[in-house]
């Protein structure tokens, strides 16, 4: 695990610096899929652009507010850029409603736009893999097999090596072999149905999971749900539509 | 695939996810939840260490259970190290009443106690500071880079790091207050 680089009096955050790489990555994929589906690959891009941005500092106002008192008497700690100070669900649900609201205002087509973000999320998948890897982050449950990782004083299973694993193989299908027709919003649910298996499959070998009542993993049984929904969704979509002539050329 | 054999597979691989979770549940004592073994990260104990301090005398961490702990790994010589001393004191001084104890850190075998106790006196620091001569608390709290911190709380868990600095007052203060919430 390499989680810092010191470049003279800089210390770089990798794992930060692999995200970096994976959303490079998506926003690239996502802009060449766009095209393929007739949909503007500027919208697509600014679509990502404005959810990340907005994710981001969403996040730190979530935070702020949390402990309004410490951001009131230093009000500029707000633009710090430590990552520390996030709060990641809230980011999470301010990005997604500010990329939907994006979408709704420019006419960007559900499906089809969906479609245009799956290889560029399965790619962002695996960067966060190595993001993972190198931060020591999502670690295994201790194990005596053979292909076992001293890592946080212990032998463990290397989770992050298997997750990144299942998450080129779920890029290599949804890129070069994708479900359903194009535009459906089919491959971009196989990739949330896939993701979803990997991590009810992998949560089992995790040495961090949250345990609930029961022994219970929270990440399986909150997976298991979306496997579901997605699966159902994807037999639902898969039925042929009517055409969409209003979609963007 | 017509929308029966669909249906079939969804319920199969639903199915089998269903009893992968059962098959794999964990008491808790199983992840870190449970009783943390020793390490430089969140949700694992912190390594403990007896070191000497810059005014005579020896800190134990593990003594300090039931106390909210930030321990700060710094040396003199390190710019963002010095920059984020103001914002620990300001901190330290609100909240040392409510239980709030930090523990600085010199990286004295690359630094010296001269320099430290120099910046120490100069900046009018009030918090304890202990040397650490032989790197054995650099080696065991895996450090990469100075500065490094880390919050521990009352039960001795490491519960958020920071590695690199200079950290805020916003940061500090909501990171110990977060910490201060949690019934002791």
């Amino acid at each position: 695990m390499f989680p810092y680089l010191r470049l003279g009096p800089l210390l770089l955050q990798t794992p930060g610096l692999a995200l970096l790489i994976g959303v490079w990555l998506g926003l690239s994929l996502a802009e060449k899929e766009s095209v393929k589906l007739s949909l503007k690959p500027d919208q697509v891009y600014n679509l990502i652009f404005f959810g990340l941005v907005s994710g981001l500092i969403g996040a730190r106002l979530a935070y702020a507010a949390r402990f309004l008192n410490a951001y009131l008497e230093s009000p500029l700690s707000l633009f710090s850029i430590n990552p520390n100070t996030l709060s990641p669900g809230d980011g999470l649900v301010i990005g997604l409603v500010v990329a939907g609201v994006y979408g709704w205002r420019k006419g960007l087509p559900l499906r089809p736009t969906l479609d245009a973000l799956a290889p560029g999320l399965a790619a962002f998948m695996i960067a966060l893999g190595v993001a993972h890897f190198l931060s020591g982050d999502a670690f295994g449950a201790r194990t005596d097999l053979p292909w076992k990782i001293y890592l946080w004083n212990d032998y463990r299973h290397p989770t992050q090596v298997y997750e990144i694993l299942l998450a080129s193989g779920i890029f290599m299908l949804v890129r070069f072999r994708p479900l359903g027709n194009p535009g459906q919003g089919v491959n971009f649910l196989t990739v949330v149905a896939l993701s979803a298996a990997a991590r009810v499959f992998l949560e089992a070998f995790r040495g961090d999971s949250l345990i609930w009542s029961g022994g219970f993993r929270a990440a399986q049984i909150v997976g298991l749900v979306i496997l579901a929904a997605a699966l159902f969704m994807i037999k639902a979509w898969a039925q042929p539509q009517e055409p969409q002539p209003e979609q963007a050329q | 695939m017509d929308g029966r054999r669909w249906t079939t597979l969804t319920l199969a691989v639903l199915a089998l996810g269903v009893v992968w979770t059962f098959a794999s549940r964990a008491p808790l004592a199983a992840t870190t939840g449970g009783a943390p073994p020793p390490s430089p990260r969140e949700g694992f104990s912190a390594p403990d260490f007896t070191l000497d301090s810059l005014d005579g005398g020896q800190t134990t961490l593990s003594d300090l259970r039931g106390h909210i702990v930030l321990v700060n790994l710094w040396a003199s010589w390190c710019l963002p190290c010095r920059a984020e001393m103001p914002a620990i004191e300001r901190v330290y001084r609100s909240y040392k009443d409510l239980g709030l104890i930090v523990l600085a850190v010199n990286a004295t075998n690359q630094d010296s106690v001269a320099a430290a106790r120099a910046f120490i006196e100069a900046r009018g620091l009030t918090f304890p500071v202990l040397l650490d001569r032989t790197g054995s608390v650099s080696a065991a709290y895996n450090l990469r880079g100075l500065p490094s911190s880390f919050f521990i709380d009352r039960q001795g868990v490491i519960r958020s790091v920071v590695i690199g600095g200079p950290m805020n007052e916003a940061l500090i203060q909501s990171k110990v207050e977060s910490l201060l919430k949690e019934t002791p």
